[in-house]
């Protein structure tokens, strides 16, 4: 407009000719295809599921999306409401249906664990620069993660790795804005670090496998999870750029 | 920004600590979050409190009134509380009338006012029979995070306690003076999180219990009022322990309320 | 200006030409706006602005309930002012009033012209006013915390909406009525300006005035407005400040 851009939501502007990015800072989760997402179950219908992503709609996941075979009706045997899936976006139409499948890598219902929700705005932050950040709370914590864009985080592992991961998580939430962020964490995970951690080792605990539900394959060394997505540039905030609510960023 | 649907295995994560005595914010199961209250918020008020625990903040604001006493009632002022949850305060909450759950705070927060005597309903009467303050105890829900009851209590006797008698403003005396308050209740909540009984549930917490069990305490030992709600079972023995913990935790709340 | 021909009018304007409150015509009462304050919400804002108090919270886009009132192409921006019953001299009985139910039509419809809607067909934008205490000019209060609270839950908009009433008292065009003003005053003109196309997407007026008048209220109120604007942009700067984390910005030597 008159040769100069605006931003229509609230963020830090980004600015590398010739592209100016403005990186929202808050808000719902808006999804991107290809993103994968943490979804909880809050309807079951005869040949699909609903699921909240935390996006502005439920997206649907039809049987056909998941590596089971399912016979019409037979959906509620493995998937039930409250139940957490790791789902990847496939689709986002013009009615704002956003089309999610569970066949893929790394995809499938989660069992065991623990959700913390975060607001998406803060998910660049907890990966880091090439997956600095998630891979040290994972090393230090002992604990796998499944980052979920649309700011749900799934962690098991043992239970003060989760305790500590969670307080992480927490820091990055209420400071994930500012620099310095990576220091801070390294200094919680110094102060608090467990002389012996034991890996992903959990103690057992009795796991209901109902029929035919397929466990992702998370088992493994501790670490991000296989689909947690590596964007390659993450956004650093910089010090000096005000936030930029519609005004207007000049280009 | 918690989620409108609980996810099961947040729920099963809270009730496995829970069954080790612990807690996802990593409090003992008889701790309270910060608890504060800060009087005089809005000035539009007779009296008012904000009151906050951790997230969860509750604004309450008392408005004295010229009335009639009921009939049946001819020496006494009238008093009534009115709670709101507002769908401002959270994802769960839409516009309409009033939900039941809001009438359940309204009338728990009420019947402990009422039974301790928290303000002498005698001494509201002007005139028997003809007038009388009728006093509005108004619960405005800001911020759900978890056990509403108790803030909404908290709050209540914070403005309660700051109240001003407005006899100026409505030509019956010269001057205003501060609403006597006699008695000071407090609520305390209990959810049940497998054989664990916790105080001050989050909320989600409150969506991983089996049940919730608020009892109210006066200054003089009395229990003045108890509710059970939710889906859950609780045994007497249950009771009596919660009961006791009520009172520890209700000397320190009351203090918070009063601001002494 | 339920009080017009009232019998005392009380004296609106010093001998110095200031206000009851010492103010200029032309000047705003102290505005302080807080962005983020709520921990459910999408996004947030409390405003205290005079003697008002105004809480405002978003939620969406998100699913629409009741279903029906869907639209296949675009959001609804559903809006709900309400007043707590003890934030007016008189206490208010509780729930919606006819209105705040005006009010809360105006204000959805202001929202709806500045948010790209069609960004997010078949959900609703849910904007919630509560005003706390009440002192004049509460929509107009409640139109600039549900803003910031739009832009704090990351709606994309075209840009974001300050509002602020003109009136018209003793025979004067002031900004911003206070209480008195607004009982006493001839004339009360809320509005609400897009600062980008210096357009108005709210505007109300109660009372009466000149023709002759209107051009210079207007222009009072838009000037009011940019001055209104600067401060919600800097509120959000305030809630997402980039401060580094324990390290001191000004120290360079």
């Amino acid at each position: 407009m008159n040769g100069r851009i605006y931003a229509s939501v609230l963020g830090l502007l980004s600015s590398k000719p010739p592209v100016v990015r403005v990186v929202p800072l808050s808000g719902r989760y808006i999804p991107k295809a290809n993103d994968v997402v943490i979804g909880t179950v809050t309807d079951v219908q005869g040949t699909f599921w609903l699921l909240d992503i935390g996006a502005p709609r439920w997206a649907p996941l039809h049987m056909t999306g998941t590596p089971w075979k399912i016979d019409f009706g037979e959906t509620g045997q493995y998937l039930g409401v409250k139940d957490s899936v790791v789902v990847a976006v496939e689709s986002i139409e013009n009615t704002g249906r956003i089309g999610v499948t569970m066949n893929g890598d790394g995809l499938g219902k989660l069992e065991g664990g623990t959700i913390v929700t975060l607001s998406p705005a803060k998910i660049p932050r907890l990966i880091g620069r090439g997956g600095s950040m998630i891979q040290t709370i994972t090393r230090m914590t002992g604990t796998k993660v499944a980052v979920g864009q649309n700011g749900r985080v799934w962690v098991d592992g043992p239970e003060e790795g989760i305790r500590r991961a969670r307080e992480c998580l927490r820091i990055i939430e209420e400071e994930g804005q500012r620099s310095g962020l990576t220091a801070r964490i390294q200094e919680y995970l110094d102060s608090t670090e467990d002389p012996d951690p034991r890996g992903g080792a959990r103690p057992a605990r009795p796991r209901l496998d109902s029929d035919g539900s397929a466990r992702p394959e998370f088992d493994g060394p501790p670490g991000p999870h296989p689909l947690t997505r590596l964007p390659e540039t993450v956004p650093e905030p910089e010090p000096d750029g005000p936030p930029d609510e519609p005004p207007p960023t000049e280009y | 920004m918690s989620d409108e649907v609980t996810a099961e295995i947040l729920s099963t994560h809270i009730l496995d600590l829970a069954r080790q005595g612990k807690r996802l914010d990593g409090r003992t199961p008889d701790e309270y979050r910060r608890v504060e209250v800060e009087p005089g918020f809005v000035v539009t008020a007779d009296g008012s409190a904000l009151a906050r625990i951790g997230d969860t903040t509750v604004l309450s604001g008392i408005k004295l009134e010229p009335g009639k006493p009921y009939p049946d009632t001819p020496n006494a002022g009238v008093l009534t509380t009115n709670a709101e949850l507002i769908p401002l305060s959270s994802p769960t909450f839409e516009p309409g009338p009033p939900h039941p759950r809001a009438i359940e705070v309204s009338r728990v927060v009420d019947r402990a006012i009422r039974a301790a005597e928290t303000i002498d309903l005698k001494k509201l009467c002007v005139t028997p029979g003809e007038k009388c303050w009728s006093c509005f105890v108004d619960i405005h829900v800001l911020d759900h995070s978890g056990n509403l009851i108790d803030a909404a209590s908290l709050a209540a006797l914070g403005a309660l306690t700051h109240a001003t008698l407005p006899q100026k403003r409505f030509g019956i005396a010269e001057h205003d003076i501060p609403l006597a308050v006699a008695h000071f209740p407090v609520e305390c909540t209990f959810t049940r999180l497998g054989e664990t009984i916790v105080v001050d549930a989050t909320f989600d917490e409150e969506k991983a219990g089996q049940g919730r069990v608020t009892i109210a305490t006066d200054e003089a030992g009395n229990i003045v009022a108890m509710q059970k709600g939710l889906i859950g079972a609780f045994s007497p023995e249950d009771v009596k322990e919660m009961a006791e913990r009520a009172f520890r935790h209700g000397d320190r709340l009351r203090a918070i309320a009063r601001g002494v | 200006m339920g009080n017009v021909g009232a019998k005392e009018i009380p004296e609106l304007f010093g001998p110095d030409g200031l206000r009851t409150d010492g103010r200029r015509p032309d000047e705003l009462r102290p505005l302080k706006i807080t962005a983020g304050p709520l921990h459910q919400a999408d996004g947030s804002a409390f405003v205290e602005w005079g003697f008002n108090k105004v809480m405002a919270a978003v939620y969406g886009p998100r699913e629409v309930h009741p279903r029906h009132l869907q639209e296949n192409h675009k959001a609804i921006v559903q809006c709900r002012y309400n007043m707590a019953a003890f934030s007016v001299d008189e206490r208010k009985r509780p729930g919606l009033d006819r209105r705040s139910q005006e009010i809360s039509k105006v204000i959805a419809e202001a929202f709806e012209s500045v948010i790209f809607a069609e960004e997010y067909p078949r959900t609703s934008v849910d904007v919630y006013i509560e005003v706390l205490q009440a002192n004049a000019g509460t929509r107009c209060a409640g139109v600039v915390a549900a803003s910031v609270a739009l832009a704090d839950a990351g709606i994309p908009m075209v840009d974001l909406l300050p509002a602020v009433a003109v009136g018209k008292v003793g025979g004067k065009l002031v900004l911003d009525l206070n209480k008195l003003e607004d009982n006493f005053g001839e004339a009360d003109l809320p509005m609400a300006l897009v600062p980008q196309s210096g357009r108005l997407v709210l505007m109300q007026m109660e009372g009466h005035m000149h023709r002759d008048e209107l051009g210079q209220a207007l222009d009072m109120g838009v000037a009011g407005c940019r001055g209104i604007y600067e401060k919600m942009k800097a509120a959000l700067r305030d809630r997402y400040a980039v401060a580094p984390v324990g390290a001191s910005t000004g120290a360079a030597q």
